[in-house]
């Protein structure tokens, strides 16, 4: 091996080293197993331990059930709780919440594309450092600072209803708001509001991986398409898109698994209408029912597993 | 010529990135606007007046400092903690071959990829079975696990441009190990360190999913104001705190893309 004939030639050449270090770095110069098993222990026992430890803790106890009487958690291995996930209170949470992380996600996809493309092909020098500060800004800024602005926007007596006024457009908002579902009261308190701050705070999420493959995808084949006679929309389609889309779904990750576990966006814009984030919060606080809380958790566990697994399969993690 | 239309792009184009853009940055500065404003019961917009009261106000205000203090504190230990792990984990992960490191680099982002509720509802239940009392020190658990992956991202990719050779011309020039350490690993790790750091303070200073669950009745910043949100008391000194949370977050995001930028791969993307 390579390891033993360089102690070797070294020892050829020059006597060990002097003091306590130089013999130290000799030792684990001839030992890179040591060295590596020094770098790795730390974080491995950290992770390992706090992470890992308290995750399979927490897995575990979704395979307890709580005694309805009592309210005490009975330690008996069973699969009752994740029955209870089927009821369709429960059931009514998780579609809700999977719909939701869906349509952010393709929101996000469809405003994020044209920030990427124009930032990826046709910003230069200045503009492109702009486009992407302008893009990490927002993503680094304070998550409830953003959520706050949004209530500040929602507000019946904020800008949106004050803009919509000036342009004479308060019906058409007014008419939004009476519709079924995605309507309410006012704007802070419907599905419409929780979407658009949702849409807002994972948006640059999406931007950057999008970004990501769509500047490795070479001008000349779009050149090529249109030499071959494709209209703009055509080398979209058959060209730009395809060889966008595993960063595309490599945003989409980031966007779905948050929307997916998020309890605060919806806990302060929205209906009171639980989505799954909430669900965990209210069973391990007030209810004291860890072990459903700990099924809920499974949930978007389970899903973002199959997710990934789509994903890899089609190239996202290239384009991370 | 032809290569000059292909290079400009189309209207319709540039007005979908640039209205982007603008939902992107609006919104942030619509809260300095309403730090100034003299309406205190609602979120009147256009706003009646303009004031600089609020700011003397949120001054005096005990409590915001207390939770300022409490979030400084435990973003720097976090930050400490979380540079050490994350430099020996991509050390380890970028200059050796091993059995598991695919499993070593899932392990480390792994608590960023699921969603924060999990990671702080595990903690807590852990704390729980362990019987350990809420603490700074619970808190400062949960920042550093999920700050680790910030550091360990720059910190890969800089290892990753750090060509092998130099480590063996300052071996051939009888450095030993710690040498090397010193005067040639150290200094071309130093802006990525330093930008992974600043990362890392910044998310541990804003984050409030996993610090719900594991502070207890101790309130950071973040935490302050999710009740300020969820309950809303001192609507002027929320905002006030809003435009300041944003400024001091500023500084940092910016320090570590000046740091990175000709990085070949960029500070921000871990998150």
């Amino acid at each position: 091996m390579t390891a033993t004939s360089a102690t070797e030639s070294t020892l050829a050449i020059q006597p060990p080293r002097e003091g306590l270090t130089g013999a130290l770095s000799d030792l684990l110069w001839r030992r890179p197993g040591l060295l590596l098993a020094l770098m790795l222990t730390p974080p491995v026992l950290w992770l390992g331990i706090i992470y890992l430890g308290s995750l399979f803790a927490l897995l575990a106890q979704s395979f307890f059930s709580i005694d309805e009487f009592s309210g005490l958690i009975d330690y008996q291995p069973t699969l009752k709780t994740y029955g209870e996930l089927f009821q369709p209170s429960n059931l009514d949470i998780i579609l809700r919440t999977v719909l939701m992380a869906a349509i952010v996600t393709i929101a996000a996809a469809i405003v994020g594309f044209p920030i990427a493309y124009y930032a990826a092909r046709y910003a230069q020098g200045r503009w492109k450092a702009l486009f992407y500060v302008g893009v990490l800004l927002p993503l680094w800024s304070s998550y409830l600072v953003k959520i706050y602005a949004w209530k500040l926007i929602l507000a019946k007596e904020g800008i949106l209803t004050w803009v919509f006024g000036k342009l004479y457009l308060g019906w058409l908002l007014d008419a939004w708001l009476s519709l079924p579902v995605i309507g309410g009261n006012s704007l802070s308190v419907s599905y419409t509001g929780t979407f658009l701050v949702f849409l807002y705070v994972w948006l640059p999420f999406m931007i950057l991986p999008t970004k990501a493959a769509l500047e490795r995808v070479p001008v000349s084949l779009l050149e090529a398409s249109s030499d071959l006679g494709a209209t703009p929309a055509q080398t979209f389609r058959t060209v730009l898109f395809p060889l966008a889309l595993p960063g595309i779904v490599a945003g989409s990750i980031f966007t779905f698994s948050l929307t997916l576990g998020d309890y605060i966006i919806p806990q302060i814009v929205g209906s009171s209408r639980l989505f799954i984030g909430q669900a965990v919060y209210a069973h391990q606080g007030t209810a004291g029912n860890i072990p459903l809380a700990a099924a809920f958790t499974v949930v978007p566990i389970v899903i973002m597993g199959l997710y990934l697994w789509m994903a890899r399969r089609m190239g996202a993690f290239d384009a991370l | 010529m032809r290569s000059d239309r292909q290079n400009r792009a189309p209207l319709a184009l540039k007005i979908a990135a640039g209205a982007g853009l603008l939902f992107l940055h609006l919104p942030i500065l619509l809260i300095f606007v309403y730090a100034f404003t003299t309406e205190d019961k609602s979120y009147q917009w256009p706003p009646p007046g303009f004031t600089l009261k609020w700011f003397a106000v949120t001054w005096n205000r005990p409590d915001v400092w207390d939770a300022l203090w409490l979030s400084l504190r435990v973003a720097t230990i976090s930050t400490a903690i979380a540079l050490v792990l994350g430099t020996l984990c991509a050390a380890a992960v970028s200059q050796t071959r091993f059995f598991g490191r695919e499993t070593i680099s899932l392990l480390v982002i792994l608590p960023i990829a699921l969603p924060g509720i999990i990671t702080g509802i595990a903690l807590r239940s852990a704390f729980n079975i362990a019987e350990i009392p809420f603490s700074v020190w619970t808190i400062i658990l949960g920042h550093a696990t999920f700050c680790v992956v910030v550091v360990y991202n720059n910190a890969v990719a800089r290892f990753r441009r750090l060509s092998g050779s130099l480590l063996e011309a300052s071996a051939d020039l009888g450095a030993n190990g710690f040498q090397t350490l010193r005067y040639i690993i150290l200094p071309n790790m130093g802006t990525a360190l330093l930008a992974g750091g600043m990362l890392a303070f910044a998310l541990s200073f804003d984050e409030v999913i996993v610090t719900t669950f594991t502070a207890g009745q101790q309130a950071t910043l973040p935490i302050w104001m999710l009740e300020e949100l969820v309950r809303p008391r001192q609507r002027p000194v929320t905002n006030v705190v809003a435009m300041v949370v944003v400024l001091v977050t500023l500084l940092p995001i910016l320090g570590a893309y000046y740091l990175t930028r000709d990085g070949d791969q960029v500070a921000g993307q871990g998150k």
